[in-house]
């Protein structure tokens, strides 16, 4: 911190059930650093001004996905946003469309049951004994899926998304992005289970093709292509069994 | 008050070691109950933030014997020979599983999974995926476990005490951060795999969370921590933040320059031979600040550091290798190295020491296993070797899940009445603190403070002098400790708590650090000094161990495994 300084003021939703009705605002003013992420200004925050303020972090290098929050009403890594791109007062709030556990604090078990839930693992027949060695993948079959393995599971697209805004439910834009990432994969037979589970309700016909999941992902998952394209997969899938037995696989 | 739950095996951490463990006793019994704690949801571990890649041996040209002896070298024969030949013999095979499980290798034209160079690794080893090779790990083995319905994660649960009866541990104490609930989480067999305790220091590349929890909570069981004395810089670590820019920018070719554009790896005796900038990262932060000191550093708002230069890799080997090193260095220090290169300084990055282990995994407190960054299995000795760690959390995670097992299997279940008691004695304690109001101290003071003291006593060159007023200061850090006032009194997702019951911990790991350099009179690894600049195998061929007293650390030595490689001057 040095001379010269700049100040903002970070009005930030605060809610705690122990003794709050309802979600009220606070406002706090403080010197800031031009090098400085949101996330620095609320640590500054809670380290020097108001201790109880509560909210996720840990890497502050944008790969674990604790720190997202609504920062001046869009869902952004807070880690990752230049403090300088904002104005002299900036709104932070929770992800939008999940319960509040505390202030800046989201639900997230509900996430990890729509995770579980797409069998984001990889599926075979068979399993293959460790003495059969690594399966052979080609830089173009490990392209083919690469993309959807990046997410971080920060839960921004959610926060983004018309459908789950209406629909909790909705399985969401990360959970079809990492259970088609699967299916894509050349080592996973799954896409016959996963597909079924795609034509389940609350899933890909869900989707009314906003886009804004895809706009808000920080590691450019594109979950929006994923959901697309896992639509058409159960499609398919569900017309090719109707011909065979079990077909549809890759 | 608590609320006690029964489990088969109890795992605290869900970062790759625990993870593994937790899949490795399901393999074992599909039917038992597998209770996995967390302080995060296990893929927000710091094992997500590893970049470089994981080692082990793949090639041709490429065999046990040579990874043994670049490993055992690299520890400056501080290692224990019988666990570095386990280890490599067993790292294949377990890069393999994660390969099998969805692990998004890179690979060569063929098909093969593709291998880069390291530091201080004789020949292409290290297994990558782009330069996200712990954040794919990590996601693999989490996706994986989610398909075995018998481990019962707690997530978001703060272990707070490992709860003992009988001389054998049965469990633990963990903080519901959600409720404020204090859980007794039983098993007949404990896994800590808490990872490190970067978090000591001022400018670490460890995230928030790498408080060094389970050391403290095994050091106050009794069991000692070892080699603590052992920190490894990284050379490479950007200026202010302290993120790592991974040592694969130098496996894939980059050059370390000081302010005349000089690669004085190259050009000067910093004992790295021919290596150069893939020598070991020990000597080559040590480098780095002399360089520095003779003059030859850049000045800048945080400190004064050297340049890391990737322009001659070009922008399509940046792309397709070092996509995170690139946006890394974008978004938080405003270069993009296909055309800059970026500033970098020696950076606090992992712990060699840790939970006293052995090449089982087993503590000497019956019914705890370790394995991960927490323990100290002996591999690394006085200096770890970049991608060995990952694959350790792999080697070491998987046996001690199964031998957790096995002891479980043999074990019985202890006095719930006794430990429920001890579960009751921690809930008050830990309701005494929450919002603690009496006492004059702020707990980002003692932070700071103690951020000060680590750095100045343990860095990368140290002296007696320095050691021992790092001692000190630690010693009275604790009487601060004691006095510290809170501010939040919430049962909810109370982060002010955690953070003091963190610093607790990080007290506890701090103090076992500079004990047990004092007492180190010699240089060997990571633990240089200046008064003392030789190794010494004739008097200091040990392992120092570190044991709880509340009237001060006691200290121990451990005898070395050796037998296969004879001890020999570090030089490359
Ligand atoms: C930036 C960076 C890059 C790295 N790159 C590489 C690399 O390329 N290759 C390599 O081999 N190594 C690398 N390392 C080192 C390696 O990543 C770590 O040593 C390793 O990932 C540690 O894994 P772990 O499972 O032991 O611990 P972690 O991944 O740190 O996990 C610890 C777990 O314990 C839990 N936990 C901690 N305390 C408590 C508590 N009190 N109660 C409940 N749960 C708790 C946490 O929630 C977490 O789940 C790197 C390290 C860093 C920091
Ligand atoms: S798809 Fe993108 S926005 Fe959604 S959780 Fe994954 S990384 Fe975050
Ligand atoms: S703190 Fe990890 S993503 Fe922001």
């Amino acid at each position: 911190m040095s001379d010269g300084q700049q100040k903002k003021t970070f009005v930030i939703t605060r809610f705690d059930p122990d003794r709050d009705d309802a979600p009220r605002k606070q406002a706090y003013e403080i010197p800031v650093h031009p090098d400085w992420k949101v996330l620095d200004a609320l640590n500054f925050i809670k380290d020097e001004i108001d201790a109880t303020l509560s909210h996720r972090w840990s890497c502050r290098m944008a790969v674990c996905g604790s720190c997202g929050m609504m920062v001046d009403g869009e869902p952004r890594l807070t880690c990752k946003e230049a403090l300088s791109q904002y104005g002299d007062t900036v709104d932070v709030a929770p992800l939008a469309n999940f319960p509040v556990v505390r202030d800046l604090v989201i639900e997230a078990d509900g996430f990890m049951e729509k995770l579980t839930h797409v069998k984001p693992w990889i599926i075979r027949a068979k399993e293959l004994a460790v003495e059969e060695g690594p399966m052979r993948q080609s830089p173009a079959e490990l392209e083919e899926f690469k993309q959807f393995s990046m997410c971080i599971n920060c839960m921004l697209c959610y926060s983004a998304c018309p459908v789950v805004a209406n629909e909790p439910e909705f399985i969401g834009p990360a959970a079809i992005a990492l259970g088609h990432r699967y299916s894509l994969d050349s080592r996973d037979e799954g896409a016959a289970d996963r597909n079924e589970i795609f034509r389940g309700e609350g899933t890909v016909f869900s989707c009314s093709f906003a886009n804004e999941c895809s706009e808000v992902c920080p590691k450019h998952v594109d979950p929006a292509a994923a959901v697309n394209q896992a639509k058409l997969n159960a499609v398919i899938d569900w017309a090719t069994s109707l011909v065979l037995p079990r077909g549809g696989d890759k | 008050m608590i609320e006690v739950t029964r489990h088969d095996i109890v795992i605290v951490g869900g970062g790759a070691a625990g993870l593994r463990a937790a899949i490795a006793a399901c393999e074992i019994d599909p039917g038992a109950s597998i209770a996995l704690v967390s302080k995060v949801y296990p893929m927000r571990s710091h094992t997500v933030s590893a970049e470089g890649g994981a080692a082990a041996v793949a090639r041709e040209d490429d065999n046990f014997e040579m990874h043994g002896y670049d490993t055992v070298k690299g520890s400056d024969f501080l290692g224990d020979q019988d666990v570095i030949q386990y280890f490599v013999e067993q790292a294949p095979r377990e890069l393999t599983l994660l390969e099998h499980w969805g692990c998004p290798w890179s690979r060569n034209e063929d098909g093969t999974v593709a291998t880069r160079a390291f530091g201080g690794m004789s020949t292409k080893r290290t297994w990558y995926a782009t330069d996200k090779v712990g954040f794919h790990m990590l996601h693999a083995l989490f996706q994986h476990s989610l398909r075995f319905d018998n481990i019962v994660r707690y997530d978001e649960h703060f272990a707070t005490k490992l709860l003992v009866d009988g001389g054998v541990v049965r469990g633990v104490a963990a903080l519901d951060v959600r409720t404020g609930v204090v859980r007794v989480v039983l098993g007949r067999a404990v896994i800590m795999a808490t990872g490190g305790a970067g978090k000591i220091f001022p400018f670490t590349t460890n995230g928030n969370i790498k408080t060094g929890d389970g050391m403290a909570l095994a050091y106050r069981a009794g069991v000692a921590l070892k080699d603590m004395e052992f920190i490894q810089y990284h050379p490479t670590g950007l200026p202010g933040t302290g993120i790592l820019i991974t040592e694969a920018t130098r496996g894939e070719g980059g050059y370390v320059i000081n302010s005349e554009g000089e690669r004085f790896l190259a050009t000067r005796d910093y004992g790295v031979g021919t290596k150069a900038e893939l020598g070991p990262r020990d000597m080559i932060s040590r480098a780095i600040i002399q360089e520095i000191e003779a003059g030859r550093g850049i000045s800048g708002p945080y400190g004064e550091y050297v340049y890391l230069d990737l322009r001659h890799l070009g922008e399509a080997k940046i792309v397709a290798r070092l996509p995170m090193v690139r946006e890394i260095s974008k978004i938080y220090i405003g270069v993009d190295p296909v055309y800059e290169p970026i500033p970098i300084r020696p950076v606090v990055h992992y712990m060699m020491g840790g939970i006293d282990t052995d090449i089982t995994a087993a503590t000497s407190l019956p019914g705890l296993y370790a394995a991960g960054e927490v323990a100290s299995a002996s591999l690394n000795g006085s200096n770890r070797l970049g991608s060995n760690s990952l694959t350790e959390c792999l080697v070491f995670g998987a046996s001690a899940g199964r031998n957790a097992m096995a002891f479980a299997e043999g074990s019985s279940e202890g006095s719930e009445d006794a430990l429920r008691r001890e579960g009751e004695e921690e809930a008050a304690r830990i309701v005494a603190l929450r919002g603690k109001q009496k006492g004059g101290e702020k707990l980002s003071r003692i932070r700071s403070d103690l951020h000060k003291t680590m750095e100045s006593g343990c860095g990368v060159y140290r002296t007696q002098e320095a050691m021992n007023e790092t001692a000190r200061t630690v010693a009275q850090l604790r009487g601060r400790y004691a006095d510290i006032a809170l501010e939040d009194s919430s049962t909810v997702f109370n982060t002010e708590l955690i953070a003091a019951l963190e610093m607790g911990n990080m007290l506890d790991v701090a103090e076992a650090v500079a004990n047990s350099a004092a007492s180190r009179n010699e240089s060997r690894g990571a633990h240089t000094r200046r008064d003392v600049p030789n190794r010494d195998d004739q008097n200091f061929l040990y392992h120092t161990l570190c044991y709880f007293d509340p009237a001060g650390p006691r200290l121990g030595k451990k005898d070395v495994t050796l037998g296969h490689w004879e001890p020999e001057e570090r030089k490359y």
